[in-house]
């Protein structure tokens, strides 16, 4: 079933156009997370749907029912759109009590006593702080504070939750502990999640589904593992690669030689699907380090590489090379003992390369390596 | 709002509807609009009106002059002020002597609060809780006590009465420049504005960082470089800010100068608008009260094109950062104790000389047979003060008494919330025009002088107009007008404090499903609370020593403590007076002590934030 849906969303922010022209179809019970940079629209897109923030242009539809239209200038009350906003700064009421933060909503809404008591003990007890009731916010560590917004969120039952960078504020080991919360969350409740965050580790580790926004616009929205595997533009894939994933980038040119197209990169030239390639277009390889497997010795289909630096850290260990003038990183398990300047054999896995048009930006679905056994390379 | 396709027309409709809706819906424009209508009747308005009645000939005009023909321009009024044989008494005088005395007492209280606030917040002198306490107690008496004190010892036969103290004692008259006039209003002005200074600059001084300090010298700047080239200009704003202030409040002021001017015909604009009122000159009192306005907008202009950008200097200032204090070595204890006595003598000197005075049966005799009670309840003696009964006995002292705690307790709430919703405004619709406007409206109390107000209020609200009585003479105009009077400041300050609160706060319970009213009552009002009491706090104190504002006001009805004061001080029952200055002080220090106590209110933050 379909929980929201959007439609060419448009909003200005003093008269600068902040969002242009967003499509989203979110599925209800999806956790969904739109990622990007900051400055790219997202928490004014996760506003705009709470009815904090007014849509200029487009529709919003939550389960089935408009909500925001922008032409005929109709904005629901944020508060009967059926969801709740967990803010990045918490925003607990200082004055209030945890027992007070989380019942007001409820109060607000004039139910019994008894009901709100009941309710509020749930809701804390979802987010295992029964026994912070009686405190004041102010009393509470960074991570107390989150559960408790949490809980004033959920307290409600809504359909839709949405979070904005809610693990911003905490610290990193912090962090992990409510990344799994929320995903413990998540499958309680079976609502639908929204999560804003610039985080790349914390939207591919917990979202069903991931929106990339850059300046506005959504430029891909995919399952995690597709994200991460097939980026569609450069810039998607850069933004994914930075903080420590990182993306290997190689520059090449397509010929057409002894019949057949080939790249030629300053590594290696590889050889590609004959589909139709235009000679001399400038093309971006990516590929991951985990990718690049490291020998001793050279093989079939393996580009001589020379150690230029060894970054251990614990589980893995990232090794920057440098092949035919080209810098490259590539990941290994465990424990790698390599001197600089040492020579290796990198094997590029083909079948998880990308390319796309050094121009556009643009991920070209067409070319894709020709995957034999041998005959792949030339050098 | 269904998903038909509907013709164009129904959908401009709906559109037009809703738009409608939104922005009634959003409570910065509807609580903003309806704020500027009260503003702009309340304040534009009537200056407006006012501006108006300079340029037209009045019925009784046609007396004076042959030429006059009611109801039609003419510049008649501005000429008889400004280029007449009247103009130099009723208009260059008292508007270089206003000047001089803004000046002066500008110049006095920067010196004084200045040197003040520096040794108590940036160097190591002792006995600062003590100096600072001392310092704010001027601030809670009116200025004009001050001036009661002065004439209780400089005082001279010229008025008549029995002589001051000095003349008692030495058997010397002062000379009329010491005992009337320009020197002792400047000196009472600047002693009782000083702790504006003091406690702007202190709060400047108290922000900033010391590490800045520590900087400069580090780079081998002398102690004396330090203070001018770093600390200097960044309290600058603060200096300007409270120059302006005081200037303006100090052309307007009315007690000081009537008091200790019109003895020896010492006028200035604002004495000058008084007797012009009372002698039925009520046009060039008008032109008079515009003059006063240009001064104090000019000066307000002069100050932002001065200050400008640099505004902005107040606020870079860290905090928490632990500051270093300057140590004053051999002098440490010299500075403290002549600090503490010159705040003593400032502050408690003149109180409890005329604490004595009030037990004298006459003045200037200091024997123990002198003692008496009589002026506190005594009864009526056709001997004494022509048969005046003693304070406690007299109705009129209690239906004041009544009359000054009401308006006092009455404009200080009203004055806080309004403050407040008319701060939210501000600070929600910063992006938006009425906000914008809200904001700039509100400050112009500000330029309007006390008695300048009241003057408007008298033609204003003399006959009922639309569904508004006629609310001269009555509580009712006593406290609306001073809760407009105290606009300029209770906006600030409830901007600033709404400022502080995020918006997200709102958000959340918005959210919840919390109407605009709810929030304000369960969210933005109990986070306000500190600002609130502080801002009840310094109007109430405004308000029981207000008398410009009201004196043309009051009828017999609506009298209050200070008019009475003042009317008992004009007929020379100085005991009288001193007996119900008391009581102000009284009140205003019990009502000072139960705010600071139990709402953690602070005097300081919210004088430092005008």
């Amino acid at each position: 079933m379909t929980a929201i849906e959007l439609k060419d969303i448009q909003v200005r922010l003093q008269q600068k156009q902040v969002l242009d022209g967003i499509d989203l179809t979110i599925e209800q019970g999806d956790f969904i997370t739109f990622l990007g940079p900051s400055g790219c629209g997202k928490t004014t897109l996760l506003r705009t749907i709470a009815g904090l923030q007014r849509a200029d242009g487009g529709t919003i539809r939550i389960g089935g029912r408009e909500v925001a239209n922008g032409d005929t200038d109709y904005h629901m009350e944020p508060s009967k759109r059926g969801l709740s906003l967990v803010f990045q700064s918490y925003a607990l009421w200082p004055h209030m009590t945890v027992f007070e933060n989380v019942a007001f909503g409820l109060q607000v809404r004039r139910l019994a006593k008894a009901d709100v008591k009941r309710s509020v003990q749930n809701a804390l007890e979802k987010m295992r702080i029964p026994e912070l009731s009686g405190r004041y916010p102010g009393e509470l560590s960074g991570g107390q504070q989150q559960r408790v917004a949490i809980a004033r969120a959920i307290v409600t039952q809504p359909d839709i939750l949405l979070l904005d960078e809610p693990l911003s504020n905490l610290d990193a080991k912090l962090r992990v502990e409510m990344r799994a919360e929320l995903k413990r969350l998540h499958q309680e409740l079976n609502t639908t999640i929204i999560y804003v965050t610039h985080d790349q580790h914390e939207a591919l580790s917990l979202s069903t589904r991931v929106a990339v926004f850059f300046g506005g616009r959504i430029v891909q929205t995919d399952k995690p593992r597709q994200l991460y595997k097939h980026p569609r533009t450069l810039q998607v894939a850069d933004f994914i690669g930075s903080g420590g994933l990182h993306t290997n980038r190689l520059e090449g040119v397509i010929a057409l030689e002894s019949g057949r197209a080939w790249l030629k990169t300053p590594v290696a030239a590889i050889a590609l699907e004959e589909a139709g390639l235009a000679a001399l277009r400038e093309v971006v390889l990516t590929i991951k380090p985990e990718d690049i497997r490291l020998y001793d010795r050279q093989g079939p289909d393996r580009v001589t590489a020379e150690v230029e630096a060894v970054f251990p850290s614990g589980a893995e260990t990232l090794v920057q090379l440098n092949a035919g003038g080209a810098a490259m990183m590539a990941r290994v398990i465990g424990d790698a003992d390599y001197e600089p300047g040492a020579v290796l054999y990198a094997d590029l896995r083909k079948e998880q390369m990308n390319f796309y048009d050094k121009r556009t930006g643009m991920r070209l679905e067409n070319v894709a390596p020709i995957i034999e056994p041998t005959g792949g390379y030339a050098s | 709002m269904a998903n038909i396709p509907a013709p164009e027309g129904r959908r401009h409709r709906t559109r037009l509807h809703n738009r409608t809706l939104n922005w009634l819906r959003n409570p910065v424009h509807s609580i903003g609009a309806a704020a500027l209508l009260f503003l702009a009747y309340t304040i534009v308005w009537p200056v407006l009106k006012i501006a108006y009645t300079t340029f037209v000939w009045r019925q009784q005009d046609v007396r004076l002059t042959g030429a006059a023909n009611p109801g039609h321009f003419t510049l008649y009024h501005w000429t008889r002020v400004l280029a007449s044989d009247m103009s130099a008494s009723l208009f260059y005088k008292p508007i270089l002597n206003s000047l001089a005395v803004g000046a002066t007492v500008s110049a006095l209280s920067l010196v004084i609060g200045c040197s003040l606030a520096w040794l108590v917040t940036r160097t190591d002198i002792p006995l600062k809780r003590t100096i600072s306490f001392l310092a704010v107690i001027p601030y809670l008496l009116p200025a004009w006590i001050l001036s009661q004190a002065w004439l209780t010892f400089f005082k001279n036969g010229k008025i008549g009465g029995t002589p001051g103290i000095l003349q008692s004692l030495l058997h010397v008259s002062p000379p009329d420049w010491l005992s009337y006039g320009f020197v002792p209003i400047v000196i009472s002005l600047s002693i009782h504005d000083s702790v504006f200074f003091f406690l702007i600059v202190g709060a400047a001084l108290s922000s900033m960082n010391s590490q800045l300090e520590e900087a400069a010298s580090v780079a081998g700047a002398r102690r004396l470089t330090v203070l001018r080239r770093i600390v200097m200009p960044l309290v600058l704003p603060s200096i300007l800010s409270g120059f302006i202030l005081i200037f303006t409040k100090a052309i307007s002021s009315y007690g000081v100068p009537a008091l200790l001017g019109t003895p020896v015909n010492f006028y200035m604009i604002s004495t000058m608008l008084y007797s012009s009122m009372r002698s039925r000159l009520t046009t060039e009192a008008n032109v008079l009260s515009l003059t006063l306005m240009l001064i104090s907008m000019l000066t307000i202009y002069l100050n932002q094109r001065a200050v400008g950008r640099r505004r902005s200097f107040v606020t870079v200032t860290g905090k928490g950062s632990a500051r270093r204090l300057t140590p004053l070595g051999p002098w440490r204890f010299p500075a403290a104790t002549a600090a503490a006595l010159i705040m003593a003598a400032v502050a408690v000197v003149p109180l409890l000389v005329l604490l004595a005075q009030s037990f004298m049966l006459k003045e200037g005799v200091y024997r123990l047979s002198n003692f008496t009670t009589h002026y506190w309840w005594g009864g009526s003696d056709p001997d004494i003060n022509t048969g005046e009964k003693g304070v406690m006995q007299n109705p009129i002292f209690l239906l004041a008494l009544k009359n000054s705690l009401y308006i006092a307790g009455a404009a200080s709430v009203v004055a806080s919330v309004t403050g407040l919703v008319l701060g939210y405004i501000v600070a929600r619709g910063r992006q938006s025009w009425l906000g914008r406007a809200v904001d700039q409206v509100s400050f112009l109390p500000y330029l309007i002088p006390g008695v300048s107000l009241s003057e408007l209020y008298i033609s204003m609200f003399a006959k009922p107009t639309l569904f508004i009585p006629a609310l001269y003479g009555t509580i009712g105009l006593l406290i609306l007008i001073t809760v407009v009077k105290e606009l300029p400041f209770t906006v600030k300050a409830g901007s600033a404090a709404m400022m502080q609160i995020g918006t997200e706060l709102e958000e959340a319970a918005q959210l919840g499903g919390a109407s605009w009213l709810t929030r304000f009552r369960r969210i933005l009002l109990p986070l306000n609370r500190k600002s609130l009491v502080s801002v009840f706090l310094l109007v109430f104190i405004g308000a029981m020593k207000e008398m410009e504002l009201i004196i043309m006001l009051v009828t017999p009805r609506t009298e209050t403590l200070t008019t009475l004061t003042f009317y008992y001080a004009e007929k020379c029952y100085e005991q009288l007076t001193n007996v119900i200055l008391m009581i102000i002080i009284a009140i205003v220090v019990a009502v000072y002590a139960v705010a600071v106590k139990l709402g953690k209110a602070d005097l300081t933050q919210g004088i430092g934030g005008q």
